[in-house]
This record gives C-alpha cells, sequence and structure tokens, in this order.
C-alpha cells in the first residue's frame, strides 16, 4: 500500500474519530451541551487529533528512515569485490539493481516463480513491462534485486500494519477519554499553538536551510580548489570539463573579477538612484502638494513593481543598442552590453527604493526642527540642506546601503545586459560579468553535480548571501539606532 | 569696510548700498531654492520618463505580437489523399500527407505551377513548417470533411509574417533579402484579394515552445505559471497567516522569538537567486524532486513569498482593535477562539492584500527558476506539478536571448502579457484595500 493511501486512510480515521468523538460527547450530557467543558466540536477535534498526530508522526518517521536502513542493508549484500572497490563502480551496480527491483515489482506471481530459474531471460523479460536494462544482469544482482525487494515489500506492509494500529489506537483511547469534565478545548488549542509556533519557525528553517545548504556545497568545492585561490585569484575562467573527464581538472576560480564587475555596476547604478531617488523624496516630502504627490508617488512606485526580466529586456533591446549608437555619435565605443547600460538600468529600478524609505524617513523629522530653521529666517532649501538631510541622515544612509544590497543581488538586468565576459576595467562602456551572471551561467547547463564548474556557483551564492547579509543587517542597525532619537 | 567708508558718503547712500548687497544675496538664495526645486521636478521627471519609455517601447514592440498573418485557403480534401477506406481509419487521418494538401491549395490560390520546381519551393516557403499540423488537427476534430473542399487559415512563416506587419525593408537588395521579389509579388497579389490577412493571435496563448516563432507561444508557460501560483497560495498563505498570527498575539517576548523575527526580515532582503540555490541543494538535490517541476518552483517562490505574507498579515492583526478581543474574551471565549472568530475575519481584507502583492512580485521572478532547470525547451503542457515545465518571466527570458529576429516581437508580446497580470493583481490589491479597509 502506498504512502499516500496510507495517509488518507489515517486523515479518514482521524474524521470518523471526530464524528464519534462530537457524538459521545453530546450522549454524555444527553444533550444538554452547556453541561460540557468545551463545545462539541473540540471533543470531536480531541479524538482527531489523538487518531491523527501520533500516526503521522510514526509514518513520516517510518519514510525517512527506511530507505537509509534498506539501503545499508542492501549494500552489505554486494559481493566482496565490489563493496571494496570504487565508489563509481558501486554506484553503478546499486541502480542497476534499482532497475531490476522497480521491474521485478511490476511481475506476476507466476513471472516472479520464473525469475528464480536460472535460464530465463530476466532482460527481455523485464522488457515486456517496458524497464529497460542494458545488460542482462548477473544472477547475483538479480537476488539483491528479490532481497531488496523483499526489504521493501516487508517496510511497507509493517508501516501499514503499524500506522493504521497506532492510529485506531488512538482512537480509542481518546474517545474513551471524552466526557464532560475533559478539558477538550484547552488540550486542542495548546496543539493549534504548537502548530502555530512551528510554522513561525519556517523562517528560522529556511534560513537555516540556505546557510547549510551553501555551507556543505562550498565546503564540498573548497576540498577541490583552496579558498585563496577562490577569494584572491584573479582569473576567472572555468574551462568546463568534456563529459566523463577527471573533475578537478584546469579551472580558474578567481573571485576578485566577478565581485570588481559586482561592486562596479552596483556604483553606476547607486550614482543614478541615490541622486534622484533623494531628489524626488524631498520634493514629495517637502513641497509636493497633496495632488502631485498622491499621483507622483505610486507613478514612481510601479518601478518597484516592474519584474527584473522586464528592465533586462528593455535593456537589451532599447537601452543598450540606444547607447552604442548615442556613443558612435560623438566617438566612444560603448558596447551594447557594458557597465553603463546594466548599472544604469539597475538605478533606475532602485529609484523607488531609495525614494520611499527616504521619504518615510524625512516626514518622520519633528516639524519643530523645520519651523526653527524657518524662524532663523531660512529658505526652505537651506533648511532641507542644513538641518532636515542631516537629521535625517543616518536613516538615510540606512536606505541607501539597502538598495546596494538589491544591485549586488540583482540577477536578470546583468544576466541581459551586463556581458558575460570577466573583465578586470575600469572602463565603464566595455562589458563586465557579476557573480550572480556566473551563478546562473554555472548552473544552467547540463553539468555533473559534483564538478567544480557546478559547485562554484554555490560559494559564489555564498558570497552574495554573505555580502547582502552583512548590508542589510548594518542598514537595519542604522535605521532603528536613528529611529530611537525621537521617539 | 562699510564702517572704514562711512564717512566718506551719506547716510542714505549707504542704506541703498546695503539693500543693493542684501537683495543681491537674496536673489541667490532665492535662486538657489529655485534651483533646489527644479532638480527635485527634475529627478521625478526622470523616473516618469522612463517609465513611460519602458511602457511605450514595450507595447511599441510588443503589440503586434497579438496578430498574426494567415492565408485564407480552400483545401480540397479529396478521399484518395486518405487511403482507400471510406471513412477513413484514424491512423489513415493520422498519417495522410497534409503537407501536399496545404501545398496544392497554396499553389492554386497563388497561380502557381507545380511542375516549376524553384516556383513551388518558393512558394512552399511561404507557409509555416505548422501549416499541416493545423490541417491535421481540423480535420481529426471532424473526419467529415474528408471529400469536401473546406476554407480554412494556415499559418503564413514567420518572414511572411514580418511583411505584413510592415517590418520588412524591401529596399534591401534581393538576394540580402529573407523573401525574393517574385515572392513578393506573390504575396502582394494575395493580400490585395484577401487571401493573405492578419488576425488576432490566438496561438500566442495557446502554443508552447518552438524554435519558429509563428508557432511560438506562452500557453505551456502559463500553465506552469498557474500551478506554481496555486502552489505558493496553498503553502504561503496558511504557513504566513499562522505564523504572523503567534507572532503577533502569542509570541512571549524571548530569544525564540526574536530570533524568528530577525530571520523574517532577513529574509526579505535575502537576493532571489540564493532561494534558487536553496531550492536546487535541497528540494532537488536532497529530497529527490524532479528538474524543472513546477513543484519545486512554487516552493522556493512560496518560501521567498512568505516574509511578504507575513509582515502584511501581521500589520492586519495588529490594525484590529483590542476591544474587539476584549469583547469576545469577556463572553468567555478563549484567546484562540478571539483569534480565529473574530480578528482574522477582521483582517482578512489586508491579509488578502498582501498576498495578492506577494503573488505578484512571485508571478515576475525569473532568477530562482533558472537556478532549478525551468529554463527547458517545454512543448507539451504539463499534466502535474511534476511534469517538466515552464514560466512565463522564464518564457520571456528564453525568447531574449534567442536570435532569430522574429522572436523580439514576442518577446515584448509576452512581456506585455505579463504585465498585464500583474497590473490586474496589483489594481484588485488596491480597489481591496479602499473598499474593505476599516478605520478603527
Amino acid at each position: 500500500m502506498s504512502t499516500t493511501l496510507l495517509i488518507s486512510i489515517v486523515i479518514a480515521l482521524g474524521f470518523v474519530g471526530w464524528l464519534l468523538g462530537n457524538r459521545r460527547a453530546r450522549a454524555s450530557v444527553e444533550g444538554k451541551t452547556s453541561k460540557l467543558h468545551s463545545r462539541p466540536g473540540y471533543y470531536g477535534a480531541y479524538v482527531l487529533l489523538w487518531a491523527t498526530l501520533p500516526a503521522l508522526f510514526l509514518i513520516i518517521l517510518w519514510s525517512a528512515v527506511s530507505p537509509m536502513v534498506i539501503s545499508s542493508l542492501v549494500g552489505s549484500k554486494l559481493p566482496e569485490s565490489i563493496q571494496s572497490g570504487p565508489e563509481q563502480a558501486k554506484n553503478l551496480t546499486l541502480s542497476t539493481i534499482n532497475i531490476i527491483e522497480r521491474g521485478l515489482s511490476l511481475l506476476t506471481p507466476e513471472e516472479s516463480e520464473k525469475t528464480l530459474d536460472p535460464s530465463t531471460d530476466i532482460k527481455a523479460l523485464l522488457l515486456t513491462k517496458g524497464v529497460p536494462l542494458a545488460v542482462t544482469p548477473e544472477p547475483s544482482a538479480v537476488d539483491t534485486a528479490r532481497y531488496q525487494l523483499t526489504l521493501k515489500n516487508s517496510s511497507q506492509l509493517l508501516i501499514t500494519l503499524s500506522g493504521i494500529g497506532l492510529s485506531l489506537l488512538g482512537l480509542v483511547f481518546g474517545y474513551f477519554q471524552v466526557g464532560p469534565k475533559l478539558r477538550s478545548r484547552n488540550a486542542v488549542e495548546k496543539v493549534a499553538l504548537a502548530g502555530l509556533l512551528g510554522c513561525s519557525m519556517v523562517a528560522i528553517l529556511t534560513t537555516l536551510g540556505i546557510v547549510l545548504s551553501m555551507l556543505f556545497e562550498s565546503i564540498h568545492f573548497f576540498s577541490m580548489v583552496p579558498i585563496q585561490e577562490f577569494l584572491f585569484g584573479t582569473v576567472w575562467d572555468p574551462r568546463f570539463s568534456a563529459a566523463g573527464g577527471s573533475g578537478s581538472s584546469g579551472g580558474q576560480f578567481g573571485l576578485l573579477p566577478l565581485l570588481w564587475g559586482t561592486l562596479y555596476i552596483s556604483m553606476v547604478a547607486l550614482l543614478v538612484a541615490v541622486p534622484v531617488g533623494l531628489f524626488s523624496a524631498v520634493y514629495m516630502s517637502e513641497y509636493a502638494s497633496g495632488a502631485v504627490r498622491t499621483a507622483a508617488k505610486p507613478m514612481l512606485e510601479i518601478l518597484a513593481g516592474i519584474p527584473t526580466i522586464v528592465y533586462g529586456f528593455f535593456a537589451l533591446i532599447t537601452f543598450g543598442p540606444l547607447l552604442r549608437d548615442l556613443g558612435a555619435q560623438v566617438g566612444l565605443s560603448i558596447s551594447a552590453t557594458s557597465v553603463l547600460t546594466a548599472g544604469l538600468i539597475m538605478g533606475v529600478m532602485l529609484i523607488p527604493f531609495v525614494s520611499s524609505l527616504s521619504d518615510d524617513i524625512i516626514n518622520a523629522v519633528p516639524q519643530s526642527l523645520r519651523e526653527g530653521s524657518y524662524g532663523l529666517g531660512a529658505t526652505q532649501s537651506e533648511t532641507i540642506k542644513r538641518v532636515i538631510l542631516p537629521a535625517a541622515l543616518p536613516g538615510i544612509v540606512g536606505a541607501i546601503l539597502l538598495a546596494a544590497s538589491r544591485a549586488i543581488g540583482e540577477t536578470m538586468i546583468v544576466v541581459l545586459a551586463a556581458g558575460i565576459a570577466p573583465n578586470l576595467t575600469l572602463n565603464p562602456f566595455e562589458p563586465v560579468t557579476t557573480i550572480t551572471v556566473k551563478i546562473v551561467s554555472q548552473l544552467t547547463g547540463d553539468l555533473e553535480f559534483n564538478s567544480p564548474q557546478t559547485l562554484v556557483a554555490f560559494a559564489l551564492g555564498l558570497t552574495l548571501f554573505v555580502f547582502t547579509l552583512a548590508l542589510n543587517i548594518y542598514a537595519l542597525y542604522i535605521v532603528r539606532k536613528y529611529r530611537e532619537q525621537y521617539e | 569696510m562699510t564702517v572704514e567708508s562711512a564717512p566718506m558718503v551719506s547716510g542714505s547712500l549707504i542704506a541703498s548700498r546695503d539693500k543693493a548687497i542684501a537683495q543681491k544675496l537674496i536673489a541667490k538664495r532665492y535662486g538657489a531654492e529655485r534651483r533646489f526645486r527644479a532638480y527635485g521636478v527634475a529627478a521625478i521627471l526622470f523616473g516618469l520618463v522612463f517609465l513611460i519609455a519602458l511602457f511605450g517601447t514595450i507595447l511599441a514592440r510588443g503589440y503586434t505580437a497579438f496578430v498574426q498573418t494567415a492565408f485564407t485557403l480552400d483545401v480540397n480534401l479529396d478521399q484518395s489523399a486518405f487511403g482507400s477506406s471510406s471513412p477513413p481509419s484514424q491512423s489513415d487521418l493520422m498519417m495522410a500527407d497534409y503537407e501536399k494538401l496545404a501545398r496544392r491549395a497554396l499553389f492554386q490560390a497563388l497561380g502557381v505551377d507545380p511542375a516549376n520546381k524553384a516556383d513551388a519551393k518558393a512558394a512552399q516557403d511561404l507557409l509555416s513548417a505548422n501549416a499541416d499540423a493545423q490541417l491535421r488537427q481540423a480535420v481529426l476534430a471532424d473526419p467529415a470533411l474528408v471529400g469536401k473542399s473546406v476554407r480554412v487559415e494556415l499559418l503564413a512563416h514567420g518572414n511572411v509574417d514580418s511583411l505584413m506587419k510592415g517590418q520588412f525593408d524591401r529596399s534591401v537588395s534581393e538576394s540580402r533579402r529573407k523573401l525574393s521579389d517574385k515572392q513578393l509579388a506573390w504575396l502582394d497579389k494575395a493580400a490585395a484579394s484577401g487571401l493573405l490577412g492578419t488576425h488576432f493571435n490566438t496561438g500566442l496563448f495557446t502554443y508552447g515552445a518552438s524554435s519558429k516563432p509563428e508557432t511560438a507561444g506562452v500557453g505551456v508557460a502559463l500553465v506552469g505559471s498557474l500551478y506554481m501560483m496555486l502552489i505558493v497560495l496553498l503553502i504561503a498563505v496558511p504557513l504566513g497567516v499562522a505564523a504572523a498570527v503567534y507572532l503577533e498575539e502569542f509570541a512571549p517576548k524571548n530569544l525564540l522569538t526574536d530570533t524568528i523575527e530577525v530571520n523574517i526580515n532577513n529574509l526579505a532582503a535575502v537576493p532571489s537567486i540564493v532561494f534558487g540555490l536553496l531550492g536546487l541543494a535541497i528540494f532537488i538535490n536532497f529530497m529527490g524532486i524532479p528538474r524543472s517541476a513546477a513543484l519545486v518552483g512554487g516552493l522556493v517562490l512560496a518560501l521567498m513569498t512568505l516574509p511578504t505574507i507575513i509582515i502584511a498579515t501581521r500589520a492586519a492583526v495588529a490594525a484590529v482593535p483590542p476591544s474587539i478581543r476584549e469583547a469576545a474574551l469577556g463572553v468567555g471565549a478563549s484567546k484562540m477562539q478571539s483569534i480565529t472568530h473574530h480578528v482574522l475575519p477582521l483582517a482578512v481584507p489586508g491579509i488578502l492584500t498582501g498576498t495578492i502583492i506577494g503573488l505578484a512580485k512571485a508571478l515576475g521572478e525569473t532568477a530562482p527558476l533558472l537556478m532549478i532547470g525551468m529554463v527547458a525547451f517545454v512543448v507539451d503542457f504539463p499534466k502535474t506539478p511534476l511534469d517538466s515545465a515552464t514560466a512565463l518571466p522564464v518564457q520571456i527570458y528564453m525568447w531574449a536571448t534567442a536570435a532569430e529576429r522574429g522572436f523580439v516581437e514576442r518577446t515584448a508580446g509576452a512581456t506585455l502579457i505579463l504585465l498585464a497580470f500583474l497590473i490586474v493583481m496589483n489594481v484588485t490589491a488596491v480597489i481591496l484595500r479602499r473598499r474593505y479597509e476599516r478605520r478603527w
């Protein structure tokens, strides 16, 4: 019986438990539900939880543990020569066994009888079931496959029996506890609260998952490529090795050209986004009339809602060629994909990040500061420049840092507009490449997963994660520290 | 200086000179004021102009993708093409040489002599390679057509399509043009007689990936995106609402809840591509879900959307006044009951708004999907979330990097579809907020 069916049965039993618990609660007070401690539904839910939770827990635990147990049992059954042999040969044997096992599981009982006879052509037999085998398997492999199938079947039988048994047991236990005195609401709500806590733990689990998966794969990568070559290397040339070649051969994985490209493009982007964003925030909060504000602010915020792939497409198809033609007219050779193209477009994308955060911060500066300044005879712009902006500075710096972290992590614009050649150049008209571009190009292809060419993407991802995390934490720290000043 | 020179000039003169200096200064300060204001206006205009340019170019490039050029041909489906049995068997219907039928109809309509090999080839190149499939579909849908002459619309080749849309430069010398003078003459005649015309491009919404622009569409990608949005909805909304309720209503102030809050804020700012790496390492390599499956994409996007939904739900829950809670507690409800029966129903508009905005963000996300292998050439509609799928923004990415010129129009058209979805979603969110938001 498949695990899905088993889980549905357990859930169905839980539903039965709900009905029974509900009925027993009503019957125990002869229909006068006001005599119950909790409303009848809670008694139903109480039985339901008893019938489902322990059984589901067991099933999930079992399906996590049993494959490991089975594979270790099967592994110990392999012939001595394969067990001590190279890893690849062992994996090959195991995958053949898996295929045979899948084929065997499709056979009818009479056909299975036949596989015991050594003269049967197992390859042809399995082919009739739609399971192709490359070679005629050795008898020992068939035996091991049969052993694995037996193990799997008995494991499945065991969990089916114990799962349904535990579910019934819980149902009966819960059912007989139901009575007017049972504080079922408290019990059910305790479980619900635990569920809520569990849901909020998903955030921690996600972060943990990100950090652990990156760390794990990066350590794997650094076991093939020394960490100092990655961090301080100035040449990026991963040299995709041909399939089947030894994985660690060749390839230089220097981070510096990518990091330079990332930072250069981010810098250009911030050079656009910071003045434009800041000036529009100042204008919106200090000068603009209500009508202008309600019209212009959402318009600017649309810029933040446009998917970055759209910006990238715009850069690729319109903006890059436009810059190239403009450059050609004044005698500059601007490549269609360049630091400038990617940086300018990314800068536009970042305008709303800078402007809406700065807008909030400028609005939070107390009115008394403005009035004090006006009272001394300052004009509005002098007040803004000498009083408001200095007061809002930490918050604005926080906003800029957040925008910078966006710029560093941005992918689609640079994939389409920055180029793919790693280039340590100061010339903004040349293409460069970034960390995110290289993560994409290393992982979108049919590469074996355990080669350094693929694993380097995780090391790059970890670098990116650490960079953006540090920027975010620092930015939040600055914003928070500032906010406390007026409250 | 003023003091030293004071005895030399009369009082009124001093006053007028000071006034002049002061006025100059004031003029300078006011000039600075005006300039400062102008910078602000310029900054806002810069953003708006860019926005208009962006939408303008994409509209200008993309609107033509919604029409497609097709030949209206009278195809004679004579019995001889479908084998001897009448009515023809299913396999005869499948195997019949539809290309020949379509070709014959085209030759007849254009007045081309099939015996002239060069002419026949040139004429045949005007039809899309997909024309036979179209014809087959029409016949399979209604086998009674066999033996009759039917009027069908058959797709024209991508080059003919660009000609009809005015994207074709006739002034280029014939050898470097994709259509010869003879072909152009045929096409002009066909267009004048109504044989050749443009129709609304339903294929854009129903086809999948294709190497030919005229038969490439976003249908498959839309289905993939739909699956992913459903998964995001099913996973992120319950999880997010539960987490937000816990943090806002129940969480004691301790290290654990502080850690959760810091984590949520940080997750909201983690680059999306990192979520893709997480999906690749955990869901594909560790849990063994197939690559390119909509399920993986949905899970990754759900994790990305979670912080948005949690933050929106917390704000909505916090906005419900304490009096509601206290009234519920006063009549004997438990805290959990007061929340599920009273607070959450009142917070629904806020939660919905946050959910829609989160979904809109997830719909436009591309980078994490590239990591988990959704850049696949998917022709068939995914039947389950475990089948290979692709998503609308990924389709845009793949077309944007395709070499053929005809794909530029498709890319812009697909971008317009994506933007239309996003606009509809965001406008719905705004309307929901305006209509149902309660001020307490």
